[in-house]
Order: C-alpha cells, then structure tokens, then sequence
C-alpha cells in the first residue's frame, strides 16, 4: 500500500466538507440539535419545579399587608390565589388546588408600624418536603419584604436586625447551569459517533465506497477524512452551546476556553473512535444509526451522570457507567462552567478519556479492513 | 497478447451452507481488447469483478491484475465503475472528475487535457457544475466512466453498465468503450443482456458460479448453427401454435417475433411440419443464432410447451367493456410532467406492452392505473371500473407484480402466500386450493418454509407472480417482471403469461428486453413522458424502415425521431427541449 499521501487526504477532505455544507441533516444535528437541547433544558425542565400553588389571606386593608400581599403575588416561587379570608382557601387546600396557605392577619398593620409583622403559613403536611419548601420560601419572602421596606424608610427605621437571606441551592438556576454542560455532552457524542458512523455507512449503501476502494487510496487517508471535518464539527457545535448557554441563559463561565478547548477535544477523541468502529461493523444507516443511539446516546443521556447522579445510582449500575467515555466529560465540563480551571483534576479526566479514544481507535483500524465482503 | 488480469482457479463462497459464488473460474483478460461477462444476476460477475479489483480476497485460486497479485495491483492504472457507479450525488460532476483525479494521482499537468478531453467524450461539458444525482441514468452512467478513465487506466472493469438505461444510452456507451480498446486498454464489461455478449472479442458465460463458456462469441452460437428457423404465422393463432410446436420432441426452444413465431431445433432433429402446427401456406425460413440461443441451449433447451397456471386457471367471461383503458392519463408533480396524455386500451386476452427508457414514465402509468396514484387530468377503468369512482374495485381486480422486490422478506414462502390470498379475499377452502395451486406450478414446495429474502432470484420472481395471481384476476399488471432472471425462467413466464392470456386475462407489461417486446400484441412507445408511438410490433418495426428491423432499432428509430420533432417544435418556438430531463 502506497504511504499516506496528502494530495489524496485533502481531495478527500475537500469531498467530505462540500457532502457537510450541502447535507441538510448534517447541519441539523451540528447546529440545531443544540439550540433544541439548550432550550428544552433550559426552559422546559425549569417551568415544572419553578412556581407552587399558594393561597394568600389578606384580612388586613392597610398598606402594609396589602405590599406584602404583592410581594407574594410578585414572588417567582408562587403562583398566587387571593382571598379575603382563609375560609375558601382551606377548602382548595384540602381539595389539593393549592399546596398552602399564607394568612396576614388583621393586626398587621398595627403590628409592622410596631416594628413586628408576623405572617402565619398553613401547609399540607402530607407533602413534607413541599411544606417546608412552602415554609421556608414565604418566610424569605416575608424578610426580603421587611428588608426593602427597611431599606426605603432609610436608616432611621432600620435599627431592627435585618436578616438578609440567599438562597445558595435555588433549585431552578442550578439545574439551568448543569443542563448546558450536559446539552455540550449530548451534542458531541450526536456528531462525534452517530454523524461518523452515519457517514460511513451511507458510502457503503450508495455504493461508492467500492468505487473509493478501488482507488490508491489507502484506508489511513480514508478514516482521517472522516475524523478531521467532524472534529471540527463538534468542537464548533461545542462553541454555539457555550456562547448560546452564557448570552441567553446567564450560565456562568468561570474557567478558560482553553481549558473547555482541550476537554472538548479530548472526548472528541473516543466518541469519534466509537463511530468508526460501529461504522466498520455495520454497513447500513439505519442499523449504524441504531447501534450509535444504543452505545452512544442513551448513555450520554442517563448514564453520564448530567440528569441522573452517578452516586444515586444502583451499585452496579456505577460500575458499568465507568465504561462510559461521556461519564469523564460531564464532571471537568461542569467545573470549568461553575467553577473555573481545575487542572489537577482535568487532566486527570483528559487522560482517561484519550485512553478510551487509543482503545476504540484501534479496534476500528483493525476492524475497517479495506474488502467489500 | 499481453494479458493485463487473469483468474486461475477461483473459488469464492459467502456462506458455508449455501452453493460457492464462484466455483473454480479461470478468465483471462487481454490488452486490447473488449471481454464480456456475461450471465443472469446471482451467477457471480460482480463477484468475480471485485475479486479482479482487488476488493475481496478468494478463498482458493490466484487472482492478478498488472503483473501482481489483485490485492496488491497498482490501483492508478485500473479503472472500475461498480453497478452503481461509484458517483457522489452531492458533488457538481466536475467535483466528481476532480476527486477522483486526485484520488488516482493524475500529474496536474494533464489535468486540462484530460478534463477536456473525457468531458467532450462523455457530451458532459454542458452540465458541469450540475450535481451528478440531478444528473439522468445514462448520464450518469457516463460521468461514472469519465471517472473510471480519468487517468488513462491499462485495465477497465465495468460492472453492467448498461443496466437499466435506455437503448440509445447503452449503444453510446458500448461504441464509447470500443474506441478504448483500440488504444490498447484491456476492457472487461459484464452484462446480464445476452446480445451485448455478441459483440465482445471474447466471451465469459456464467450461469450459478460456473463458467459455461469461454472464447469468442462465434464459437459459442456457431454451436446452434443451422438449427434455427422461423415460421410466419396468423397474428392471432401465434401463441396457440408456439404452444404445440414447444409440445413437439424436435423444438428445443421457442418464441414469439411479432407474427411470427422463432424456433430452435434439436441438434439433428427435423423441424415439426408447418400442418401439423396448424398453418398453412408458409414455410420455415433458416434464421441466424443468437447468442442466448446457444445459451438457452448449454442449458438443456427452454421453456415448457403449455402453462400448468393457466391450465387450472378459470376462463375470464367475454364482456363489452375494454379490460384496461387509459384516457388521457396525465400526472404532473410540481412543474414537472411525469406522464403527458396517456391513452391506450386493452381489450381482453391481450398483451399491452409499455416500453421505455428508465423514467420515461412507465411506472407513473402503472400507479395511475393500480389506483395508487392520483391523475393530474384524465382517468382510466381496470375491468370496468372507473379509477376516480371505484379504484378499490378496480384494485381488487387485477394482479399485480412489482418491479422491485415487494414482498415480505421476514415471511416464510408460505406466510406470503397466506397473506396476499387473504388481503386479496381468498379464506377457507378456496384459498388452500389457491395456494396448493401455485406451489405446485411454481415448484415452490420445497422453500415453503424458508424466508422469501432468501430465496433464488428466480424463484422470488416466481413467488411474486403466484402472489399477484392466486385470486385469479382478469387483469394482471407486470412491471418489469423478467428483470435479471436467466433465459429459461424468462421463457417460463412468457409460458404462463401466455397460457392466462388464452384464458381471457388482460396483461399489461413493462420490459427492457427488446425481444420480450414481441411477444405483446400492442406495445406504446413512452419517451419523456410521451406516447411516442403505439402499434403492434410489426407495424412499429416498419416505422423504423427496414423488414428485418430488430425492436431495439425501430425503439432507437422512434426515439431519436422523437427528439427531431421536438427539436423543430422549439425551433418553432415551442417549448425548448431539455437534454437529460426525462429523468
């Protein structure tokens, strides 16, 4: 066989980048594949746990009650049923309309001119984690409403200790911030070894795989044609998740782009590995694009550790996801988004994935033999 | 003669239970020259083309291309189109010559030349920057060869590249390859079109993995020299005399030509006389073999005298109503017309033949009429019933065979058969007879329980017919249904096909073997989605001038006839003609 010639590479380079640009499908997966992910992370697993049914009592007329009625109504955890007294509010309550009840009382006015100002809050013990969740957020709200009323009477009146609360696992931004890295993992293991494989598979149905064979190309010249361009590919589809997650979703982006750069591309590595080995295997799109889904995506999906925690999972479950090349990416994506540069740490994760890429790559050498049958 | 490839002793074997693809070939193949192989699909050419390209490796024999082993050749100098030609559909033709250029290492410095040269051969120099996937059959099938010859190769391997395009397509891509040859380059062109085998220097003959025959075509027909004779006869009575003249111990093989009909002899058998066939006034005239002939004969002789189908077959009551008509059928899609006006009828116990390129425009013709497909303007009746108020009852008349494989391959024999005579309405007693029926006259007993997938080409052909005529319709349409089986199985459903014809069915056909053509009573020409011409075959042959006209002449004749008038109705201003937009 002829030595690796880069007359043949870049021809077949050329070829290979003209079939991405004028393939329809392709473009899909790289670049609207993501902003699919990025928003159905971002947006529709936030609305489910986002706002809880309440009922607000408002027995008071005067201002006071009536501005912490609208802090309620204007709070991003509560969606707010009004009423005059508690009478119909229990009745929803016990009807599981609502989850609670938050009774200002008749004195409230008198009370916060006092400088007190107690709320009473009526839970569904039933639910116990929702009951505190109730608790615990009409109580911030309540403060935060104190501390603002503080804050515009100026320092005269603000002599009373004013607890300022955060609210460190906010429940909604913390998923929005995992999901992205998580959305990046999807996408690269979508173009990395679904695209590859697909590719693949699709010269050996339309026939001119065997026309190429036939050629003095060599099969090294062949496989790097079909690796450079979705490299490529996924570090740009990679680069469209980063900037859409930062601009649009305020994830926060705490390390370097060099650092997400060499995370990025090593897990590039074995994925790309993985399509050139499902690709040798199976000659058919649609069996390559089922193995790829089954071996490739699903584990991305559930086994990688970005919906599901590794730790919750049953023992031996834990141990197959070790097999999982896409389980050492999640963990440096999400420290260099939340975090920041982490090395000892991400080079511990870059190795062991290059390791997997060694591996997979080559068994698809040897298994990418150049014969039809 | 330099040999530039040769096979010794090959054999190639895919599955350890199933019969060798190839058993123990030799073939030689010589500078200069053009070398046909030639067999039905499933003998093993593409098999043995691959092994002479060095994409597989044998399991016994020695295999060279250029003085080394295949595996190992110098692949800058071999040239291979494979069936499907290799093309990349998303890439501009010049995009295609340019990637293989490169690929097969021609020095820059020639590539103007070479370019130039190719694309004026090939007429491709208009549509460069077209795509090749927008590109018609035979154009692609000559982009494919540009690209297989873009560095002048020493040896070209062509896998049947003259599948599936039209006849004017394949004489210029026959007449393009000679002229290679003359420059020294060692040609090997595989077909499954036995008249294609004629005009080759030398001859391979494949049938099952086994070499029938090597050496010049000649020798092969001279073999059935002399024993070939032809015998005029009623229009009318023609199928009935075949019939008794296949019944007689002398015939060998036999055929219908128009209103005549073509007989072989066995070897030193006199021939049946003309009385005793039930004609009179005429006499055999001695005719030239034909390659197949000799084929057919290396196989034992050809078809059975009369159809076991038919025989058990009911007879399709006489009725006022045409069987099939097509009036006016018209289908655009989008700004493209696929079928332009189609009119036709076919009374019963006819064969109505459709002819054409591929994409002329047949199949659309056909879906209009199965009811798959909506008219764009006109309409048609199948048995009596009008397309747009009773398609279903036009459906459940007629049988129906698919040019693509179209049953169930999952399904064993039997499950298919269950199945079609059921969605066909056959239950209880019946359908068993049915299906006892056709097992019987197929043979198909012994695969019954095997996956249709599985079966030999022929005999998935044979399934599907037995399929499409369990419920005994009047009206049986074929799409291409002897596309790739050998000459035996071609005749025996030209048998079967006859046989229902006497009981009354109407046959609507399709074919690309111009001399399965004959056997239909009328045959519509269909060009660029136009009925170019409608006729018996004899009448459509007197059209193209000569008495002797073979029907691939008068087909040339009326297509390039065709293109003339539209050439002179743009010169009047009509609607341009657009080369390649048939597809």
């Amino acid at each position: 066989m002829a030595a690796f010639s880069l007359r043949r590479f870049r021809a077949m380079l050329v070829k290979e980048s003209l079939q991405i640009a004028r393939d329809p499908s392709t473009m899909l997966i790289a670049f609207v594949l993501p902003l699919l992910l990025l928003f159905i992370f971002g947006y529709g697993v936030n609305l489910d746990t986002a706002r809880t049914r309440v009922g607000v009592a408002v027995a008071d007329g005067g201002e006071a009650a009536q501005s912490l009625a609208g802090a309620f109504a204007a709070s991003p955890f509560f969606d707010v049923t009004p009423a005059r007294t508690t009478a119909p509010l229990k009745d929803l309550l016990v009807a599981d309309r609502i989850r609670g009840i938050i009774v200002i009382p008749q004195d409230f006015g008198a009370q916060v001119a006092k400088g007190g100002g107690d709320v009473q809050v009526i839970t569904d013990g039933s639910l116990p984690n929702t009951a505190s969740f109730v608790a615990a957020y009409a109580e911030g709200v309540r403060q935060n409403w104190a501390a603002a009323r503080a804050g515009d009477r100026g320092g005269a009146a603000a002599e009373t200790i004013v607890i300022a609360s955060r609210f460190w696992f906010n429940p909604e931004l913390s998923s929005r911030f995992f999901l992205v890295p998580g959305s990046i993992a999807i996408v690269m293991t979508m173009i990395g070894t679904l695209l590859t494989a697909l590719v693949i598979a699709r010269e050996w149905e339309r026939g001119t795989m065997e026309a190429i064979m036939a050629t003095p190309v060599g099969m090294a010249e062949f496989l790097a044609t079909k690796v450079v361009p979705y490299f490529f590919l996924g570090l740009a589809s990679m680069a469209l998740c980063t900037v859409v997650g930062i601009l649009l979703f305020g994830v926060p982006f705490r390390g370097s782009p060099f650092a997400l750069l060499l995370i990025g591309s090593a897990f590039l590595v074995p994925a790309l590995g993985q399509g050139l080995l499902i690709s040798a295997a199976f000659k058919s799109q649609f069996v390559a694009s089922q193995v790829a889904l089954l071996s490739a995506f699903l584990p991305a999906m559930l086994l990688s550790g970005f919906l599901y925690e590794i730790p919750s999972m049953p023992r031996a479950i834990q141990w197959v996801t070790y097999l999982v090349p896409v389980r050492y990416l999640i963990p440096p994506l999400q420290t260099v988004f939340l975090a920041g540069d982490l090395w000892g740490m991400f080079l511990r994760h870059i190795a062991i994935m290059l390791g997997f890429g060694a591996v997979l790559f080559a068994l698809a050498a040897r298994a990418n033999r150049r014969r039809v049958a | 003669m330099e040999s530039v490839a040769s096979a010794r002793r090959v054999t190639k074997r895919f599955a350890a239970s199933a019969p060798p693809a190839l058993d123990g070939i030799d073939i030689e193949i010589v500078a200069g020259k053009m070398t046909g192989l030639v067999g039905p699909d499933g003998a093993g050419k593409t098999t043995l083309i691959r092994l002479l390209a060095g994409l597989m490796d044998a399991d016994a024999g020695e295999v060279c291309a250029l003085g080394r082993p295949a595996t190992a050749a110098d692949r800058s100098a071999i040239g291979y189109m494979p069936q499907r030609f290799g093309l990349y559909e998303d890439l501009a033709v010049i995009e295609n010559l340019d990637l293989y250029a490169n690929l097969r290492g021609l020095p820059r410095s020639e590539r103007a030349d070479s370019f130039a040269k190719l694309l004026e051969f090939t007429d491709l120099a208009r549509f460069q920057d077209r795509l090749a996937g927008k590109l018609s059959g035979g154009m692609k099938q000559k982009l494919g060869l540009a690209c297989a010859l873009v560095r002048t190769p020493k040896l070209l391997l062509l896998d049947e590249p003259g599948v599936g395009v039209d006849p004017v397509s394949r004489r210029e891509l026959w007449a393009m390859v000679r002229s290679l040859t003359e420059d020294g380059i060692a040609v090997l062109w595989s077909t499954a079109y036995l008249d294609e085998a004629e005009k080759c220097d030398t001859v391979y003959l494949l049938n099952e993995g086994r070499m029938l025959h090597a050496g010049p075509p000649q020798v092969m027909t001279g073999k059935v020299e002399g024993r070939i004779v032809r015998l005029a006869v009623a229009a009318e009575s023609r199928r009935r005399t075949l019939e008794r003249a296949l019944d007689d111990e002398a015939v060998a093989d036999g055929m219908i030509q128009g209103s005549a009909i073509r007989l072989m002899l066995r070897e030193r058998a006199e021939p049946p006389s003309p009385a005793g066939l039930g004609v009179v006034d005429a006499i055999y005239e001695p005719v030239s073999p034909r390659f197949e002939d000799a084929f057919v004969d290396a196989l034992g002789g050809g078809a059975p005298a009369s159809s076991a189908l038919a025989r058990a077959y009911r007879t399709i009551p006489a009725s006022d109503a045409p069987a099939i008509e097509a009036r006016g059928l018209t289908k655009r899609f989008g700004a493209f017309t696929a079928a332009d006006d189609i009119r036709f009828t076919v009374p019963r116990g006819q064969i109505f033949g459709l002819l054409g390129p591929n994409g002329a425009g047949k199949s659309t013709t056909f879906k209009m009429l199965c009811g798959l497909l909506k008219p764009s303007v006109g309409t048609g009746s199948v048995a009596g019933h009008d397309l747009r108020t009773a398609a279903a009852d036009a459906r459940q008349s007629l049988g129906y065979m698919a040019q693509k494989f179209s049953l169930y391959g999952d399904l064993s024999v039997r499950q298919n058969l269950d199945f079609f005579s059921g969605v066909y309405g056959l239950t209880g007693a019946r359908q068993r007879a049915a299906i006892e029926r056709v097992t019987e006259v197929f043979h198909l007993e012994r695969y019954l329980k095997d996956n249709a997938i599985a079966l030999p080409l022929g005999y998935k052909q044979r399934l599907a017919l037995a399929c499409a005529v369990m419920h005994e319709p009047p009206v049986l349409f074929l799409d291409e249904p002897t596309s790739g089986v050998d000459p035996i199985v071609r005749r025996e459903f030209w048998t079967h096909i006859n046989g229902l014809v006497d009981k009354g069915v109407a046959v609507l056909v399709t074919t690309h073997f111009m001399d399965e053509a004959e056997y239909c009573d009328r045959i519509a020409l269909i060009y660029r989605a136009r009925e170019i011409a409608i006729g018996t075959p004899d009448e459509l042959k007197a059209r193209a001038g000569a008495v002797e006209a073979t029907m691939e002449d008068a087909f040339i004749a009326l297509i390039e006839a065709s293109d003339a008038e539209r050439g002179r109705e743009a010169a009047a201003g009509g609607r341009p003609p657009r080369p390649g937009e048939d597809m």
